[in-house]
């Protein structure tokens, strides 16, 4: 697997970053040099073993169906970057 | 002293708890500025002193680590205290609740002193991609505290605090406490709840003490470990008897040892130490013998593999919108998301990122993401069949001691490498712990990995107590200290 500047531009856009132009090229070879690790795996005779997510066998922790009160307006808009009228404040998305 | 020690001092009364967050203040003014272990140091501390000692006289406080100074790594959210997982990202976040480790902390009277540094977003081995800049070994300031909790084991190695929360999802808090000379554990996935943890790779993530002994971990370990309503992950620990950590007898015990864990790359110290710690637990009666795990050489492909996918997914949640960082200039909602990113991420938690996307994207899904977790589950299938025939599992926690500053930071496959014996216990969900037991030529701690099966915390810690009642590793300390 060979990592191209393209798909350095398209990992770049499907996570929503940009590297910095003078770390480009190191970054390019890093991935490749992980990759490359990386793919020792596919030594690994993995035929008829089923995918695991997680190891101990999991019940979902419930909670009884009961209403209480909603995380306040302020604490949700504390942290927010900008908020106006008791929203979040966001760049128009459409025209 | 340890946590225990003062804890039950302060019980008798002797020293008041205001007394010993005064102390424990002293400390940090005294070396932090040398080994920067903290990234906030909260200004409440005396008065929640002052508050536990009240609790504890009117009887509402017995925990045994009651009134006892204590610090909490900065991705714990903690309410009211800026909460900053080690990034420019959560620089100005200050949460409006806590994590509930930090709750089950608190309601056991504990006294936080502040937040203590990491890697961005958990994402390293070395605690020198903080936004926040490095920490330092106190052993040797011109070394590495390991990493993610490197912030946590210096702070206990320097005396800055008497046991301190970290988290551990390939590694994080074992690797620092072997790095450090102190002593840490990773308990059973699910074991101690993640609601209020910065999300790194949540089926991986795990909360854990680290302290200055055995005793004090399992007492640390004893308050937060519980199910918890809020984290659907989380797990009952009724069995868990951590109590019987103090009177456990290793006579009988069952230990194995991978002769895969002492190929390549091992230094010749680290294996020399590992070994003079097997024959010490020889000697106490267990019987130790060694098998073959060849399955530990796509335990690093297999992490790095999952938890980037998993990193790539838990961070898009970063918009600069709802919290966190947000750029100054953008021309439109894409721009906004893309600036405030990669203006807020630091160049490992990018590469991370770009990792995960990857594995996950169309076309490599197949041969990657899923892949790793076949690997998974032969990893587990492995462990598995070791317990099947001994009570634990015994190796190095890395393969070398603390590195000197720098030296991988621009070489992020090497950093990778020297997670190889942890990242395994991670993803086979089990408990493991680091203990102190030697040095290396250089005087650089050594910590012996304890791995046991699922829910064997107090099996682990009861070994580590019964060898640190003949060894004495863990009482030293750092020569300026």
């Amino acid at each position: 697997m060979v990592i191209t500047d393209e798909l350095v531009t398209y990992l770049e856009a499907l996570g929503r970053i940009k590297l910095p132009e003078e770390s480009r090229a190191k970054a390019q070879s890093d991935l490749q040099e992980i990759l490359q690790y990386i793919d020792t795996l596919s030594e690994l005779d993995t035929e008829g073993i089923e995918p695991m997510s997680h190891a101990l066998p999991l019940t979902n922790v419930m909670r009884d169906d009961e209403v209480q009160p909603s995380i306040p307006t302020e604490d949700v808009l504390a942290n927010a970057p900008a908020q106006k009228d008791n929203y979040f404040l966001v760049p128009r998305s459409f025209e | 002293m340890t946590a225990l020690e003062l804890g039950a001092t302060i019980k008798k009364g002797d020293i008041s708890a205001v007394e010993a967050a005064k102390f424990s203040l002293g400390q940090i003014d005294k070396y932090d500025s040398k080994f920067s272990c903290f990234v906030t140091v909260q200004d409440d501390v005396l008065a929640r002193a002052e508050e536990v000692q009240k609790k504890i006289a009117a009887g509402e406080y017995t925990s045994p680590l009651a009134g006892v100074p204590m610090g909490i790594k900065d991705n714990m959210c903690q309410k009211g205290i800026q909460t900053s997982c080690g990034s420019l990202m959560l620089k100005s976040f200050k949460p409006t609740y806590n994590a509930t480790a930090v709750e089950e902390i608190m309601n056991a009277g504990a006294v936080p002193l502040g937040k203590l540094n990491m890697d961005e977003f958990a994402m390293g081995s070395t605690s020198e991609t903080s936004y926040f800049g490095a920490t330092r070994n106190p052993w040797n300031v011109d070394c590495v505290p390991g990493g993610s909790s490197g912030g946590s084991a210096a702070a206990v190695a320097a005396g800055e605090c008497f046991y301190a929360l970290g988290s551990d999802t390939g590694g994080s808090i074992r690797q620092p406490a072997s790095f450090c000379g102190v002593t840490g554990i990773k308990p059973t996935y699910g074991s101690v709840s993640r609601f209020g943890l910065v999300a790194y790779a949540s089926s991986l993530d795990q909360i854990g003490p680290l302290a200055r002994n055995a005793a004090d971990c399992a007492a640390v370990l004893g308050e937060i470990m519980k199910q918890d309503k809020k984290d659907n992950t989380s797990v009952a620990t009724d069995g868990v008897d951590l109590n019987a950590v103090l009177n456990y007898d290793v006579k009988g015990m069952k230990i194995g040892i991978p002769t895969d864990f002492f190929g390549e790359g091992l230094d010749k110290d680290v294996a020399a130490t590992i070994e003079a710690a097997a024959k010490q637990l020889e000697s106490m009666g267990a019987t130790v013998e060694k098998f073959d795990m060849p399955i530990v050489k796509y335990a690093i492909p297999a992490y790095y593999i999952i938890a980037s996918a998993e990193a790539s997914s838990n961070l898009s949640r970063y918009d600069g919108i709802k919290y966190g960082y947000r750029a100054d200039d953008f021309e439109d909602l894409l721009d906004l998301y893309t600036k405030s990113r990669s203006e807020g991420f630091g160049m490992e938690v990018k590469r991370r990122i770009m990792l995960g996307c990857f594995v996950l994207s169309s076309g490599y899904y197949d041969a990657y993401y899923r892949k790793a977790l076949q690997a998974k589950a032969l990893i587990k299938g492995a462990f598995d069949k070791a317990f099947e025939k001994y009570d634990l599992i015994l190796g190095p926690v890395a393969p070398t001691t603390a590195l000197k500053i720098g030296e991988n930071l621009s070489d992020p496959l090497k950093m990778y490498l020297g997670d190889i014996y942890t990242v395994m216990i991670n993803l086979a969900g089990l408990p493991a712990a680091s203990v102190p037991c030697g040095f290396d030529s250089e005087g650089m701690p050594v910590g012996m990995h304890l791995i046991g099966n699922y829910f064997n915390e107090t099996k682990i810690l009861g070994a580590a107590h019964a060898y640190q009642q003949v060894t004495d590793w863990h009482k030293r300390t750092p020569a300026e200290i």
